[in-house]
């Protein structure tokens, strides 16, 4: 039997559920699914639930839920998630004006690659990345998924300040930068849609367990959507 | 109206008890780092216990009240003076407009609070007001205060304060030839939440990876005594003492949640703790996690202090906490009374 999935304590207020030690997209199905559970049943007393690529970490108060009865619960309700969840995710559409000024590394990701700058849009824009958690930044995605082709160096420098919206390429990751950050990626696109809006219903437009798709737009395009904010995610 | 920052120190701030339920997408949760603290001079005024106060750290703002007010100060001491006269922590105290009370360097503790009666008006964002000065949101426009800044201060039927209709009647005098009355409460705040101790054992569950480490390890940790360094800030205190030995698996793990008070030990074996403005998520091993019950007296612990830890179970943490959610409960309930 495996010892996975199991629950151990963090602190007084918090407990692990945890669904393997690997990233794979088998352990972030059961953490989307469990978490689609958790947000139909969760036990009383719990506050929030926060998905990684291998576990979920649950903040609960003592006061009305005490951790043996709690781990009790979140075991039987672990018994009941799945690992081909994959139809509950969304396929979020995030648009991407690709190189010149809106992405300075790509000619660099072109060159590294032994790819044409178009081709490179192809094959990054040409499939869809699961979002196994979000972290270091708000909204940020840590994306599984790209194609090995564009695997590329972070830069030996890092940028002091990347504008929120770019779109890059960190090692064997992609992602995008929701707010401004000192960072390391190559940077490839930039999107012209809010990815972050603290005033918006949803903050962030997508969860982990959803899919993104890159779709490239032109210069003309990118500067409509950001003029009118409308776009369909 | 309201109140005038006159010089704002060195790193103060509006928090809350911070932004829960967005840590999904990856907000930390921010807020106050000592939360009884801030809980017990909130209920000193009248609150509810929850809304918005100023935390300071090492030197305290100077502030001119623009209005009448009822405050507190809570946590660590800061030699507060109210127009000249001394003022102590853990009691109310009616001001008037044109007040001037000065913090100054910190004397005793660590993190101090200011309480205002109704809580600071600043806008919620994402359901807090807490500041989260890394992420540019909340607070006062997402930052620490400067000179010459202006908080509103909410009204009481605003703030939720006793469901709304709360009078609670102020008592006592403070400072004889002022026409401010102050209560003598400090007695009823229970005297064990008022320590400051430079020294301090904190109390600890174990895990979520003490697998992570040796025996031999695992008993460092919890019998040797450490040292908090001056790396250390309301997102996490670095520790400085003997290292803490890792088994074959090594010190990093693929990354998962991390909770207030995760006790940190990456593979130069000593331990960071965890604090209210961490990052939701890291890579490195976490030995064991501060209970809730202990974690003011280690926030109050500043640069200098000496930590050593003491393994309890999960099942007698949270009787403490409960106990000490009773205790806050029969405070709030003296507190109505007078």
């Amino acid at each position: 039997m495996s010892e996975y999935p199991r629950v151990l304590p963090a602190g007084d207020c918090s407990a692990v559920v945890e669904f393997g030690n690997t990233i794979c997209e088998q352990t972030g199905g059961r953490i989307k699914s469990y978490m689609h559970i958790l947000k139909q049943s969760a036990p009383e007393g719990v506050a929030e639930a926060v998905p990684t690529f291998r576990s979920v970490l649950i903040q609960y108060d003592p006061a009305k839920i005490l951790y043996g009865e709690l781990k009790q619960r979140l075991e039987a309700l672990a018994q009941n998630c799945t690992s081909d969840d994959q139809a509950q995710g969304r396929v979020v559409r995030i648009p991407v004006c690709y190189g010149g000024a809106y992405g300075p590394d790509l000619a660099f990701v072109a060159q590294n690659a032994g790819l044409t700058e178009k081709e490179v849009i192809g094959r990054h824009a040409g499939r869809e990345y699961l979002i196994y958690m979000l972290g270091f930044l708000p909204g940020f995605p840590y994306l599984g998924g790209l194609d090995e082709k564009l695997y590329t160096p972070r830069l030996e420098t890092p940028r002091v300040r990347i504008p929120a919206g770019s779109v890059g390429i960190g090692g064997e990751q992609t992602g995008i930068y929701p707010l401004d950050s000192p960072g390391g990626w190559q940077l490839i696109g930039t999107t012209p849609v809010t990815v972050y809006d603290p005033d918006r219903e949803q903050p962030i437009p997508y969860q982990a367990g959803d899919r993104i798709r890159f779709c490239p737009v032109s210069e003309e395009e990118f500067k409509r959507i950001k003029e009118s904010g409308v776009w369909e995610f | 109206m309201g109140i005038l920052i006159e010089k704002a120190g060195i790193f103060t701030t509006v928090q809350d008890m911070g932004r829960e339920g967005y840590q999904k997408m990856g907000f930390r949760v921010s807020g106050v780092m000592d939360r009884r603290a801030y809980t017990v001079a909130n209920l000193l005024v009248g609150n509810d216990g929850t809304e918005a106060a100023l935390e300071f750290v090492m030197q305290g703002p100077t502030i001119v009240f623009e209005e009448d007010a009822v405050i507190a100060l809570g946590g660590g001491e800061f030699g507060a003076s109210l127009n000249g006269d001394p003022l102590l922590n853990d009691v109310a105290c009616q001001v008037h407009k044109g007040d001037r009370l000065e913090l100054g360097f910190i004397r005793k503790g660590n993190y101090g609070y200011l309480a205002v009666r109704g809580g600071l008006d600043v806008p919620k964002v994402m359901g807090s007001r807490s500041t989260d000065v890394k992420c540019r949101l909340g607070g006062y426009q997402g930052r620490k205060l400067q000179d010459g800044d202006r908080i509103g201060v909410l009204p009481v039927e605003h703030a939720g304060v006793n469901g709304g209709k709360g009078k609670r009647k102020l008592t006592g005098m403070f400072s004889g030839h002022h026409k401010t009355t102050c209560e003598s409460e400090a007695s009823l705040v229970p005297e064990v939440w008022q320590e400051k101790e430079r020294n301090v054992t904190v109390r600890v569950v174990l895990g979520p990876q003490e697998d992570y480490f040796t025996r031999a390890g695992i008993q460092t940790f919890a019998t040797q005594e450490y040292t908090v360094t001056d790396q250390c800030d309301r997102m996490g205190f670095r520790l400085d003492g003997p290292e803490i030995e890792h088994n074959e698996k090594g010190a990093d793990i693929i990354s998962d949640g991390i909770a207030f008070g995760s006790i940190q030990v990456p593979s130069h074996g000593k331990p960071i703790i965890m604090m209210a403005d961490r990052q939701t998520t890291g890579g490195y091993t976490k030995i064991a996690t501060v209970i809730s019950t202990d974690l003011p007296k280690l926030v109050q612990c500043r640069p200098g202090g000496t930590v050593r830890f003491r393994i309890i179970s999960v099942e007698e943490a949270q009787l403490y906490y409960r106990i000490e959610q009773e205790e806050c409960k029969k405070l709030k309930d003296k507190l109505t009374l007078l």
